[in-house]
């Protein structure tokens, strides 16, 4: 059973929610990131999603591509963030790592070159945001041979045709994008997502986590109530950006980390209220 | 760089005239390349959009429409206008221009705008979007969509707004709001990709009218069929002008819609050698360019797969190029595959070539060319010398240079 997989199986038992922040490799530092990784770890965060830098970021809203204006700016490149993972995996053999970016740096490391490189980091799975079920046979055979899940959206405009063609493709844990836009966009409408999160169940049978939108303990713990995994990046990834601007970076990791626990809280009372599922 | 005739293929026997061309399939592929590389917000409304525009290229009373539009408001066909003053300065092969300069808003672009304007309407969009490098879709977007009435937003890089101020001012007098994009290079490929952010924020009501043959499926072929009409008059008109098919026809080359929209109605013409000329810059030994056909390697950008500028690690380089409208890393995925197949050869040359076709061809035939036509026209002054005086070369003059005045004139020192 992969850690993404085993994962899961516990928290059902538990009837518990997973917290599963983003951040992007390399911001502000490679070496704050993997000392962040660790703190979210110790915060209450149950999978992580490292987004690899790309210079034409389509699906990402502002606070996320400056973050990866950041990263670029140093040359933080694939290699180096699967180098974050090797690092990370030196005291960490629990956690899950998953990988999100755009598909051209691992076009052109090659498929199956960084299917082996990201199994031999560490890396547990890969979301590909510019990839859909359509375009993807190649990078799927490549992943699933070296045991890794591949992860994938799904939006509001998914219908059922779309959302059947992604279950067959689909493992480890599917994503919802919970408002039509880019990362950090809109408010997002709790009914509006437990009605599509239904549809999803109906035809996957793999956790659902829910992302774009959740910018608080607010919105963590209303989305607890419906999602298997609350996603959190442009509010984490605001703060990070915040603090190294006012030359504060070494608070990064204590401060993001107090975030995440405040998340953790109000899911889990969620979580005991009773209300998941 | 080769440009004697019989290194281009000319006189060689047909290639692929076996079977005929029927390029993308299904799934908007050109071989390996094209394709759908977008976030699945976007799949949907692709899916949709493939739909009308299959449904509606077959339908006469959307042609009938577009036809209308075209002759009346495009002033559509266009002439194809034998340049003999520069043809006898060359002294080798005839040149034959396809005058797109002549279209209402000065540039093949709007033949494109027009046509996916007309399928926003009936798709019942009230919004466009379109990105913009030298601002000529822009203006072409901000035209059709004063006239039709729709919401018009065009995103543009904040360095392309600064050099190209006069078309930037068109827009807004058309009533279109220009956004500045200031991330990344602050470019064309940074316009597209504020404006597919922005067409994932508001899929529901926005038609995103992309200007080239780029980005996802079923753009790169939609975007060909629109401007195909280029293609099909010039091929009837050399014909009825010159008593046969042009031994050249020849485009310069951005994203490349001017000359897939030339090519594509010559492709089963294997006897018709086809050049694309790309942006050389500085130079494609200083790495300061615009050419990915000529210089770059496959990968996806846009929503498709095709020739890129990138690095060891996959990030999208920066581009150069005096003229915007050819100052960006990809290119059109036909593109990408007529090179692999040979169909269709390309060349690059540079900015200073560039710039003394724009004077040689506005000093001996009183037409003075946009700096992206200005390549094409750098290729033919070269090429022509190697031909014989009873061949001939057809370019696509694909805009006109007024909105490049102030660029010129500061190359040249002066201050308008």
């Amino acid at each position: 059973m992969s850690r993404i997989q085993t994962l899961f199986e516990r928290l059902r038992g538990e009837g518990r929610t997973a917290l599963i922040p983003f951040i992007t490799g390399g911001d502000p530092t490679p070496a704050l990131t993997l000392e962040l990784m660790h703190r979210m770890v110790a915060a209450g965060a149950d999978l992580i999603e490292l987004g690899v830098p790309f210079s034409d970021p389509i699906a990402d809203g502002p606070v996320i591509q400056r973050a990866t204006e950041r990263a670029l700016a140093q040359g933080v490149s694939l290699r180096d963030v699967l180098g974050i993972v090797r690092r990370f995996r030196e005291t960490d053999d629990q956690t899950p790592v998953v990988l999100m970016g755009y598909l051209n740096p691992i076009e052109v490391m090659g498929n199956a070159a960084f299917a082996e490189a990201a199994s031999e980091a560490g890396m547990d799975g890969a979301l590909i945001v510019d990839v859909p079920p359509e375009e993807s046979h190649q990078l799927v055979d490549a992943i699933k041979a070296q045991g890794l899940d591949l992860v994938y959206l799904l939006a509001p405009t998914s219908d059922a045709a779309r959302i059947e063609a992604i279950a067959e493709v689909a493992s480890g844990f599917v994503y919802y994008v919970s408002v039509k836009g880019v990362t950090g966009a809109g408010h997002l409408d709790v009914d509006e997502v437990k009605s599509k999160l239904d549809a999803i169940r109906a035809r996957i049978e793999l956790p659902v986590g829910v992302g774009f939108g959740i910018r608080d303990a607010a919105t963590a713990a209303q989305v607890a109530q419906v999602a298997d995994a609350v996603i959190v990046g442009s509010a984490i990834v605001g703060r990070i950006e915040a603090l190294a601007q006012e030359g504060q970076a070494e608070r990064i990791p204590a401060v993001i980390g107090d975030f995440l626990s405040e998340l953790r809280v109000a899911i889990d009372q969620t979580n005991d209220g009773g209300q998941h599922g | 760089m080769a440009t004697r005739a019989d290194d281009l293929g000319l006189g060689k026997p047909p290639m692929m005239a076996a079977e005929p061309y029927q390029w993308p399939d299904a799934r908007g592929h050109f071989g390996p390349y094209g394709g759908m590389f977008v976030p699945e917000t976007l799949m949907h409304p692709l899916t949709e959009l493939r739909q009308a525009y299959e449904r509606y290229l077959g339908d006469p009373d959307f042609l009938r429409e577009l036809d209308a539009d075209l002759r009346d408001y495009v002033g559509r066909p266009s002439p194809v206008y034998h340049a003999e003053r520069w043809s006898r300065e060359l002294g080798g092969a005839q040149l034959f221009l396809k005058r797109e300069d002549l279209n209402h808003t000065g540039a093949h672009k709007v033949n494109n705008t027009i046509g996916q304007a007309l399928l926003a309407r009936r798709m019942g969009k009230t919004r466009i979007i379109a990105e913009t490098g030298a601002g000529q879709h822009g203006v072409a977007s901000a035209t059709v969509a004063a006239r039709l009435g729709l919401e018009c937003v065009v995103y543009m890089g904040e360095v392309d707004v600064a050099r190209q101020e006069a078309n930037v001012y068109r827009m807004r007098l058309l009533g279109a709001e220009v956004v500045a994009v200031k991330s990344g290079t602050r470019t064309l490929k940074d316009a597209l990709n504020e404006a597919m952010r922005d067409w994932v924020t508001n899929v529901d009501n926005t038609f995103y009218i992309i200007g080239t043959v780029a980005g996802p499926h079923p753009y790169p072929a939609m975007v060909r069929d629109f401007q195909s009409v280029i293609g099909r008059e010039a091929r009837g008109q050399m014909i009825e002008q010159s008593g046969r098919l042009p031994d050249v026809v020849m485009a310069c080359v951005g994203g490349g819609s001017n000359a897939i929209g030339l090519f594509h109605p010559f492709i089963g013409d294997t006897e018709v050698a086809m050049i694309g000329v790309e942006a050389a810059g500085d130079g494609l030994d200083t790495g300061r360019h615009a050419a990915p056909l000529c210089a770059g390697t496959p990968g996806v950008l846009h929503g498709n797969r095709t020739y890129l500028m990138e690095d060891a690690n996959g990030q999208i380089q920066e581009t150069h190029s005096v003229s915007a409208g050819l100052d960006y890393p990809g290119v059109g995925p036909e593109h990408a595959w007529l090179k692999d197949t040979g169909r269709a050869s390309y060349v690059a040359v540079t900015d200073d070539e560039a710039l003394a076709a724009f004077h040689g061809l506005t000093r001996t035939e009183g037409i003075i060319p946009a700096l992206e036509t200005s390549h094409a026209l750098a290729y033919a002054a070269k090429l022509a010398p190697t031909m014989r005086k009873d061949q001939s070369i057809l370019i696509n003059l694909s805009g006109r240079g007024d909105k490049d005045m102030q660029t010129v004139a500061r190359m040249e020192g002066l201050q308008l």
